[in-house]
């Protein structure tokens, strides 16, 4: 059952300098009790495409166009008082830094009953206790002691599972996490994944996992979105993903880090430098870096093709790897790779 | 490697910072307590640890950044003690630093950043010779001589991570200390930078302190590793052995909960989560730094501290209990 429906959600940003169309014509469902994560380098529009769902952007940020349907009811244009209600009770967020994410002049306390008194009905007494057993499911250990303390008190581990405790006291249905561990240490990133994901099984909830980790997307996501300059470039299962990557720049970000089991001798880097997203190419966004860029790359957008079920990928050498296979064999359909111009 | 002569000795080095915790009180923070160990010519030494560990003080006491509070870095069989060794000493031995947005300076232009070391140590004879150096720096790291009039801020992350290697290769250094040189960077940049610090490596015979807390970029790029946890050395050991074979248990359960890039391995890996936090380096508990997260620890382990001992040909590890538990 698909719990959120995003259709061609496009997000600039109005600047000095122009129009950045951080997020341009994605589209997603999120479905029931899964994790999907969505992967991309800085500046792919990955952390914009949840700040819209969300529309907690920016002043200088703009949804332009698309629809967000959480359980089928339209959240673009809907009345402010209709997304509070949303925020932090149906979907909740968590922030890539729990240093800055949590009001430092308020205790740990005040901030946990500030939403479970804002979404439910509950008293002053019953979102106290509410706020203990949230810290206590999170492996907070002296919850009562942290209720009465301030955020500058407690370790960064802490203080995102106190972000996390927040974001589940009223029982979402969605998730979205921007790179939770992103600014934890791995052994203490290893705690939080291993929390995430098991409240996740309890409580049966979505989550959006926003990284640039493929090791955490690995260990979590059942689904994987792959971000390139605004638009999604391929998506999968995880494991089609990683063991079929179609589009150029997925087989490139893999091939990019380094591998745990053997020490090879030199790593196969991307070439070029991230996009400008004042500077836009005109056909494919990645095609200034692929090495296997075609003219037909240069100038127009390639669609997106079905490699198989749900995994599909905007590439025009899986376009044209389809037209060869159907006018030769449809054996040779993923073969692929050695076409270029 | 044993046989090879060490170009950087780092002897029994302690660094303890005094925090004032107001008027008359402070409190001693060991960031560095007790840390011994070499390295080799033309070798990549990793040093890996969580935040606070102090590695990052390790690095930059060896270059006199900070002064330390007790022991010795030799530089090729000669102590390193005074304010003027030290400015010798950085002739030879440079740093590049984490952030590429915050460790050049907004104002100068990239031929003024990567000439700065050469106006210091005075390293040309006039500025024709200046000027060619500074684009032959700018060459080997991969821009060209059109960037040298611009400033740091029209570049990207990658570009000026590769200006911050060009200024510490101005004063054709022998040794450079990367204190997380590639983190701030995203994966398919960080994999450019990684290449060519193994290419100048080649090119230049340069030894690297390479400091960071990715694992698998450690692992991909270093000869030998130390682990360090609260201050201090608790392993040290050739790469593929401390991958393969950790002996330490601070070192067994980061290893395992690297996340490793395949859905695979990750479903089947088994992970030693430990419980708890860090504890403060303010307050670093008694015995050995490790204990009170250790899923191993004995009586013995909050009484003494281990001794950091060779286990077995360059294992060294600070362990009462190796034995016991491998």
């Amino acid at each position: 059952m698909s719990i959120l429906v995003v259709k061609d959600l496009c997000t600039s940003f109005f600047t000095d300098a122009g129009e950045v169309k951080a997020v341009n014509g994605v589209s997603f469902t999120l479905e029931k009790g899964k994790v999907l994560g969505i992967v991309g380098e800085s500046g792919s529009g990955k952390s914009v495409t949840a700040y819209s769902i969300m529309q907690i952007l920016s002043p200088k940020g703009k949804i332009i166009s698309g629809s967000v349907k959480l359980h089928s009811q339209e959240l673009i244009g809907a009345d402010e008082n209709i997304i509070k209600d949303i925020r932090g009770n149906k979907i909740s967020f968590i922030f890539q830094d729990p240093m800055t994410s949590l009001n430092p002049t308020f205790t740990i306390g005040y901030q946990l009953t500030e939403a479970i008194l804002l979404h439910t009905d509950r008293s002053k007494k019953e979102a106290y206790n509410r706020a203990v057993e949230m810290l206590e499911l999170v492996n907070v250990n002296e919850p009562k002691k942290r209720m009465k303390q301030y955020p500058y008190e407690l370790s960064g581990g802490m203080r995102q599972r106190v972000m996390i405790a927040m974001a589940l006291a009223c029982e979402p249905d969605i998730l979205i996490a921007d790179e939770p561990t992103t600014a934890l240490d791995v052994t203490i990133q290893a705690q939080i994944l291993e929390l995430m994901k098991k409240l996740q099984h309890d409580l049966g909830m979505s989550i959006i996992m926003i990284t640039h980790d493929l090791g955490v997307v690995a260990q979590m996501c059942d689904e994987v979105l792959v971000m390139y300059a605004g638009s999604i470039c391929e998506r999968g299962t995880t494991s089609e993903i990683f063991y079929n990557p179609q589009h150029e720049y997925t087989k490139g970000l893999i091939r990019s880090i380094p591998s745990l089991s053997a020490s090879e001798s030199k790593l196969k880097p991307i070439p070029g430098t991230p996009i400008d997203l004042l500077n836009m190419p005109k056909g494919c966004a990645f095609s200034p870096r692929c090495d296997k860029a075609m003219k037909i790359c240069l100038k127009e957008k390639p669609g997106e093709v079905i490699i198989n079920g749900n995994h599909s990928s905007s590439c025009w050498m899986c376009i044209k790897n389809m037209h060869v296979s159907d006018e030769f064999s449809k054996e040779n359909k993923f073969k692929g790779g050695d076409y270029s111009e | 490697m044993n046989k090879n002569r060490p170009l950087i000795e780092v002897k029994n080095l302690k660094k303890y910072f005094n925090i004032s915790e107001g008027l008359l009180k402070s409190k001693t923070l060991k960031a560095v307590d007790d840390v011994t160990f070499d390295i080799i010519k033309g070798e990549t030494l990793g040093l890996v640890g969580e935040s606070g560990c102090g590695k990052t003080t390790v690095g930059r006491t060896i270059l006199g950044l900070y002064k330390p509070t007790a022991g010795e870095i030799i530089y090729k069989g000669n102590p390193v003690r005074n304010e003027s060794d030290f400015k010798n000493f950085r002739k030879k031995a440079t740093m590049v630093f984490q952030d590429p947005y915050s460790s050049l300076n907004p104002r100068m232009t990239i031929s003024d950043i990567v000439g700065e070391p050469l106006d210091i140590h005075k390293l040309y004879k006039n500025k024709k010779e200046r000027d060619e150096k500074i684009n032959e720096l700018l060459w080997r790291v991969g821009l060209n001589t059109e960037h040298a009039s611009r400033y740091a801020h029209e570049f990207s992350g990658g570009q000026r991570q590769r200006v911050g290697i060009a200024r510490s290769l101005a004063v054709n250094p022998e040794f450079i200390v990367c204190d997380e040189a590639v983190s701030a960077l995203d994966v398919s940049i960080q994999a450019q930078i990684i290449n060519m610090f193994s290419e100048l490596q080649q090119q230049l015979g340069l030894t690297y302190l390479f400091i960071a807390h990715d694992l698998l970029v450690v692992r991909h790029i270093s000869n030998r590793i130390g682990v360090m946890y609260l201050g201090k050395l608790v392993e040290l050991a050739d790469a593929d052995e401390l991958y393969t074979r950790p002996l330490h248990p601070y070192t067994k359960s980061l290893i395992s909960a690297i996340p490793v890039p395949d859905p695979k391995i990750a479903a089947s890996n088994k992970r030693i989560v430990l419980s708890g936090d860090i504890p403060s380096p303010l307050n670093t508990p008694k015995g050995c730094p490790f204990h009170t997260r250790c899923p191993y620890v004995i009586e013995q382990c909050s009484e003494s501290a281990p001794q950091f001992k060779e286990i077995s040909s360059g294992h060294f590890v600070a362990c009462h209990r190796t034995d016991k538990i491998n």
